[in-house]
């Protein structure tokens, strides 16, 4: 009913940055499915080869399943020292100091090349310290942000008073974390951890400092495959990630609703 | 007792940003001060060159014009979808999520495809007989900033919608039941309302593209060097780290000035604090 007072010439021009947000995924998309060696759209014969190819290519079945480990042990890390700091800011707000929570929300106000760059150069190379774990440690600070704050979010529409109830009724602090708050805290925690994941996974900034020989991950492999091959294996793989991205927006859905993301 | 137990449950996640972010981040800045050349002799390098001054001003209009672009387009949509009714808005939503989710690879890999010198776009211009050779439009600055548009507009879209929804009814229905125009209440009541999240948005959008890698190296390559760019470029190419931590010192400093600027700007501005 609202709709009414919007000038027609705007919801045009809504109707058109949504074709200019959704054309190049589907371009990409169609890409991937031709049929011939090089890029081209609308595809010319369909045909999967180009997903057969992906792992016929030894460096991106490698560099997958890196991808995959790097955004599932970070993320996990960032969760469980996340989820404490979050419960901390929220339930012991005055015992702590303020920039506690600008501390935490640092990874994201720092350029991540700067931090990249800063890890190799004062961990890995100054420290000697294996590569790898400047890597899992970087992607641990990036998603740490996102589990803090969406944690917070879920922890600020929760009743303390019911957690102080379990205590004073005598369950000892880590049972009643197991069994009270983190089932009134769940869709908060994976909503935490989608996001956490999806944004590992997708990871330029920080990982083309903390990759070389020997150690990729996947969106840095897209970037070196690209540079000397131009054919659809990239648009392969990213279609890939787009699958990737729908799962990861379905559950979403069934969990927060998608409208939580606009918050 | 209360004191032990908060800072127990935050020193972990305290201990790794310390670690792992503060310490080398403070490190590569303090070693730009500590060169044989003295204390500032790595800016005035930085400054001193030419071409690295350019890099920087290239930059910092790149990342405007991105920013000024994704604004408006990203309010007026924004506005539509806040006023969409409730199954259109959840579509539009999703559709706004999916590129956000999307990585920037793929993002940009997107326009390589369509601007491409045997690209859709020239392909389709040259079929339609509208040119004859197929123009070069890969590795120019109009194909950094056009990519970078797609890459931050869900961003500026999703950050608007929040706000614009947060802004009450009863003061828009207000301000038409004393007789204002749709456009007046637009103008005087909505868009002001809307500033600190115009801001935000803002600094999300500069500071992303004042600080991006692989859209300016796939798309601008090393005709549009952009900060970041050059920045891998002296650490992983020619390896002059020290000319690498200068660069960084200047993103940092760059970035948190906007930020903090942009803050106190939004407390100024902010209708409801005034």
């Amino acid at each position: 009913m609202m709709t009414r007072n919007i000038h027609p010439l705007l919801i045009a021009g809504t109707a058109l940055v949504f074709m200019f947000l959704v054309g190049p995924l589907i371009i990409v998309l169609g890409a991937a499915l031709s049929d011939t060696t090089y890029l081209t759209f609308p595809p010319q014969g369909l045909s999967l080869r180009w997903f057969e190819n992906i792992f016929a290519i030894d460096a991106f079945r490698r560099t997958i399943l890196t991808s995959l480990q790097i955004a599932l042990l970070s993320t996990t890390i960032a969760l469980i020292i996340g989820i404490p700091a979050a419960y901390a800011l929220n339930r012991h707000r005055i015992q702590l100091p303020g920039w506690l929570s600008t501390l935490f929300i640092l990874p994201v106000l720092v350029p991540e090349l700067v931090l990249g760059f800063s890890l190799l150069k004062n961990v890995a190379v100054q420290l000697n310290s294996p590569i790898y774990l400047s890597l899992l440690f970087g992607h641990a600070l990036i998603v740490l942000p996102y589990v803090v704050r969406v944690i917070s979010a879920s922890l600020a529409s929760f009743d303390f008073s019911i957690e102080e109830a379990a205590i004073s009724l005598g369950s000892p602090p880590l049972k009643t974390f197991f069994t009270v708050l983190l089932p009134n805290v769940r869709s908060g925690v994976i909503a935490a951890f989608i996001l956490a994941f999806i944004t590992s996974i997708n990871d330029v900034s920080i990982s083309i400092f903390l990759t070389g020989p020997g150690l990729s991950t996947l969106p840095i492999q897209l970037l070196a495959h690209m540079e000397q091959f131009f054919d659809p294996t990239v648009a392969s793989v990213s279609v890939l990630l787009m699958i990737l991205t729908v799962a990861v927006m379905a559950v979403v859905e069934r969990t927060l609703g998608l409208t939580f993301l606009a918050k | 007792m209360k004191r032990f137990a908060g800072w127990t449950l935050a020193s972990p996640a305290t201990l790794l940003v310390v670690v792992f972010l503060v310490l080398p981040v403070l490190a590569t800045i303090v070693t730009t001060f500590t060169t044989p050349g003295g204390p500032f002799a790595t800016y005035a390098a930085f400054f001193g060159s030419g071409f690295r001054r350019a890099v920087l001003f290239r930059t910092i209009q790149v990342s405007l014009a991105v920013t000024v672009i994704a604004l408006v387009i990203g309010f007026l949509t924004a506005y539509v979808v806040s006023r969409a009714p409730g199954w259109l808005k959840s579509i539009l939503i999703i559709a706004a999520v999916f590129p956000l989710l999307t990585g920037v690879v793929v993002r940009s890999f997107a326009w390589l495809i369509i601007l491409g010198k045997n690209g859709i776009l020239n392909s389709t211009l040259i079929n339609l007989g509208l040119i004859a050779e197929p123009f070069q439009m890969l590795y120019t600055q109009g194909a950094v900033i056009v990519a970078m548009v797609y890459l931050f507009v869900p961003l500026m879209i999703l950050t608007l919608v929040g706000v614009l929804e947060s802004i009450p009814d009863d003061l828009i229905q207000a301000s038409s039941s004393l007789g204002a125009k749709p456009s007046a209440t637009f103008m005087q009541v909505t868009l002001p309302l809307a500033v600190p999240g115009l801001i935000v948005g803002a600094v999300l959008v500069f500071t992303g593209s004042f600080t991006s890698y692989a859209t300016p190296q796939l798309l601008g390559g090393e005709q549009v060097m952009m900060m970041g760019t050059l920045m891998y470029q002296q650490a992983m190419v020619t390896f002059d780290w020290v000319a690498a931590s200068t660069i960084a010192a200047v993103m940092v400093v760059i970035t948190i000035a906007i930020v903090a600027a942009m803050n106190a700007m939004a407390r100024r501005l902010n209708p409801m604090t005034a």
